[in-house]
């Protein structure tokens, strides 16, 4: 368990984390999820006690960082910086870290043999790859069997197999029931891994919910529909207050199964109802119906006699959905321009209706492209 | 050349056992970990095999020169020399040894910060006060066994070429005082340079501060004038520390061989509270 309470730092005058307050749960996966910069790693060395924050406290298990007596025996951390001596081996780092905690030799072997290790050890680590670095990290964390697990960016710099495993092991670890806090600014990571979310932006919170209700509520849902009568039907859908786009490309190919996220759509005017789709040289036109539920957009092409080739409910990505929840909130990104003039900083977990704005289409396609659309767990 | 193993797959065991061991992290396992941090990476072992090698190779060398000139040299100087001999033997190879005794005491804390691994350190032990103690105790035992195998390396090397012409034993009055005093010296010195670099915590810079403490600031309170500027010189930490090296003192010097010494012990007392406080107040 991990709480931070009104947690601020500033370096200089930079204000790296704002008046943060969040609670860490034991027994599932914690995604914190946020831009670049937005004070993840920042928030980790408070909780560590690597850096003092101005203000708040963050304590685990109801103790600060410092006041626990064997630490990494409580706490295992994974810090995105390097933290080795690239001239000694990783047998002889993490040998003399067990040794500050009073952990037995083997304990060293073992977590070795955990990350799969065991072979090169002895080497010193200026030789490693960016993954075996990162796997050493990893076995640091795992040294003192801790309860709690910070985990920044871990997945950086591993392969696919690497990414696999650690993902596994997290669930893993989250469901012996350990408390697992895991960065990252791939939101499609964090779909597949977190089971909750903790959301931030300019060091402030902007939501903390489950991973599911984040999807759910941050960006609407949509309704993809493929009809030959696109155009008659999208006529009809407006007309009964539903919102309807076509995604680009979209008609000749067909939606591309699950791979494909909602696309940015351009949005059809709700006056000017019956634009045909382009590129219906026979093929069905395409739909992108929010607004309204599969099933509605079902009842009215029956009511019509309209044919439907495909009618399939979709949820945002969630890669969708965190950019429009920190939109306004990134420290380093280029701003979107057009964005209809709103502050979303400091934001409740945002509760929006109807489709992503379609005039910020440009600045998000491209995360969007091919974006894998979010596995759910019961 | 390395290649990784498969990882064990996530679904075996996390080991719960033998991460469950003694308790209490007691200044003991902070010792043994300082002393594996130390023994784990070749350039400190390396700088301490060149500080004993350099420094009694170098003594050696000049004694050599002394001797083999004896029969040219002025017969004050030889007077001088075969008076104090030990000003002979400990006056050179050691001041080389200075050197490398900065670079490794700054070293021992600053390739910390600059690879980062301070940061895991830390983790491990983050009430930090016992990490630097813990560093500044095992590194304080390991320059005193080099610092005498040194020191008295040099002193049998030095005595031994010159001894038929400057004949000096350690029975000699305040012979052993100096021999043993060189090793302290280089002990305590060696602290001097870690406060330094833990208060710097970068590697070139703390390397430069040290250097000019130890080497330049007694060159430049020479040229001072009058009594005050004597005081001053020998006030500074590496010329009052040096004093204990040193068999016969020089009429105007102003402290004795042993307060020179507590001089020093007081300058290092000072930067290590420095760098306690620093260490904790700073974020790592």
């Amino acid at each position: 368990m991990i709480e931070v309470h009104n947690l601020t730092k500033r370096y200089g005058s930079k204000l790296a984390v704002d008046h943060l307050s969040f609670e860490v749960e034991p027994g599932q996966v914690t995604g914190f999820l946020g831009p670049n910069g937005a004070g993840k790693s920042t928030t980790m060395r408070l909780i560590l006690g690597l850096d003092r924050p101005q203000e708040g406290r963050a304590t685990i298990n109801g103790k600060r960082y410092a006041q626990l007596s064997q630490p990494l025996r409580t706490v295992g951390a994974l810090l995105e910086a390097r933290a080795l001596h690239p001239g000694r081996s990783a047998r002889d780092h993490l040998l003399y870290l067990a040794q500050t905690q009073g952990l037995p030799r083997r304990r060293v072997d073992e977590v070795l043999g955990l990350v799969g290790l065991q072979d090169v050890a002895g080497k010193r680590t200026k030789g490693y790859s960016p993954g075996m670095t990162q796997r050493v990290g990893i076995a640091v964390a795992m040294l003192g069997d801790p309860e709690v697990l910070l985990l920044d960016e871990p997945v950086n710099g591993l392969d696919p197999e690497g990414i696999l495993w650690i993902r596994n092991l997290m669930k893993q670890l989250a469901a012996e029931g350990r408390t697992v806090l895991v960065s990252s600014h791939l939101m499609n990571e964090m779909a597949v891994t977190a089971d909750h979310l903790i959301v931030i932006g300019r060091g402030r919170l902007i939501a903390a919910l489950p991973t599911q209700e984040f999807i759910e509520r941050s960006a609407g849902r949509s309704v993809l529909v493929r009809s030959p009568a696109a155009a008659e039907l999208a006529r009809l859908i407006t007309a009964r207050g539903g919102t309807v786009a076509m995604p680009p490309g979209a008609g000749a190919g067909g939606p591309t199964g699950n791979g494909a996220a909602v696309s940015p759509a351009a949005e059809v005017p709700a006056g000017a109802g019956a634009a045909v789709p382009p590129g219906g040289d026979g093929a069905a036109g395409t739909l992108s119906v929010t607004g309204l539920e599969a099933a509605r957009v079902g009842e009215i092409a029956a009511e019509a006699g309209i044919v439907l080739h495909e009618l399939t409910p979709r949820l945002a990505s969630l890669e969708e959905a965190f950019m429009e929840t920190t939109a306004g909130s990134l420290e380093y990104g280029v701003p979107a321009s057009g964005m209809p003039g709103q502050d979303q900083q400091g934001m409740p977990a945002p509760d929006q209706q109807g489709a992503p704005a379609a005039d910020q289409q440009g600045g998000r396609a491209p995360d969007q492209q091919g974006a894998p659309a979010p596995e759910r767990a019961p | 050349m390395t290649r990784v193993a498969q990882p064990r797959r996530a679904a075996a065991p996390v080991g719960r056992h033998s991460a469950r061991a003694a308790p209490g992290a007691g200044l003991g396992h902070l010792l043994t970990s300082e002393w594996t941090k130390i023994r784990s990476v070749r350039s400190t072992l390396w700088t301490l095999i060149l500080l004993v090698v350099v420094t009694v190779g170098f003594t050696a060398l000049l004694s050599l020169a002394v001797a083999s000139s004896w029969d040219q040299a002025r017969p004050g100087q030889r007077a001088a020399t075969a008076a104090d001999p030990v000003a002979t033997i400990l006056g050179t190879g050691i001041t080389f040894g200075q050197l490398l005794v900065c670079v490794l005491g700054v070293l021992i804390v600053s390739s910390e910060y600059s690879t980062g691994a301070i940061r895991a350190s830390l983790m491990a032990v983050p009430r930090r006060f016992p990490m630097l103690a813990a560093k500044a105790l095992v590194f304080a035992v390991i320059m005193f066994v080099a610092g005498e195998v040194t020191a008295f390396g040099s002193f049998f090397a030095g005595s031994a070429i010159l001894h038929s012409h400057a004949p000096v034993a350690l029975s000699d009055p305040g012979v052993t005082r100096s021999v043993l005093g060189a090793g302290l010296y280089l002990t305590v010195l060696g602290l001097f340079a870690m406060a330094i670099g833990a208060i710097l915590r970068h590697t070139a810079g703390a390397i430069s501060t040290a250097i000019g403490v130890v080497f330049v600031l007694p060159i430049i309170a020479q040229f001072l004038p009058g009594s005050w500027g004597q005081h001053i010189h020998d006030y500074l930490p590496s010329a009052a520390g040096q004093m204990i090296t040193q068999a016969h003192q020089s009429a105007n010097q102003v402290l004795t061989p042993w307060q020179g010494f507590a001089v020093l012990c007081g300058w290092t007392a000072v930067l290590l509270a420095v760098a306690f406080y620093f260490l904790q107040r700073r974020d790592a």
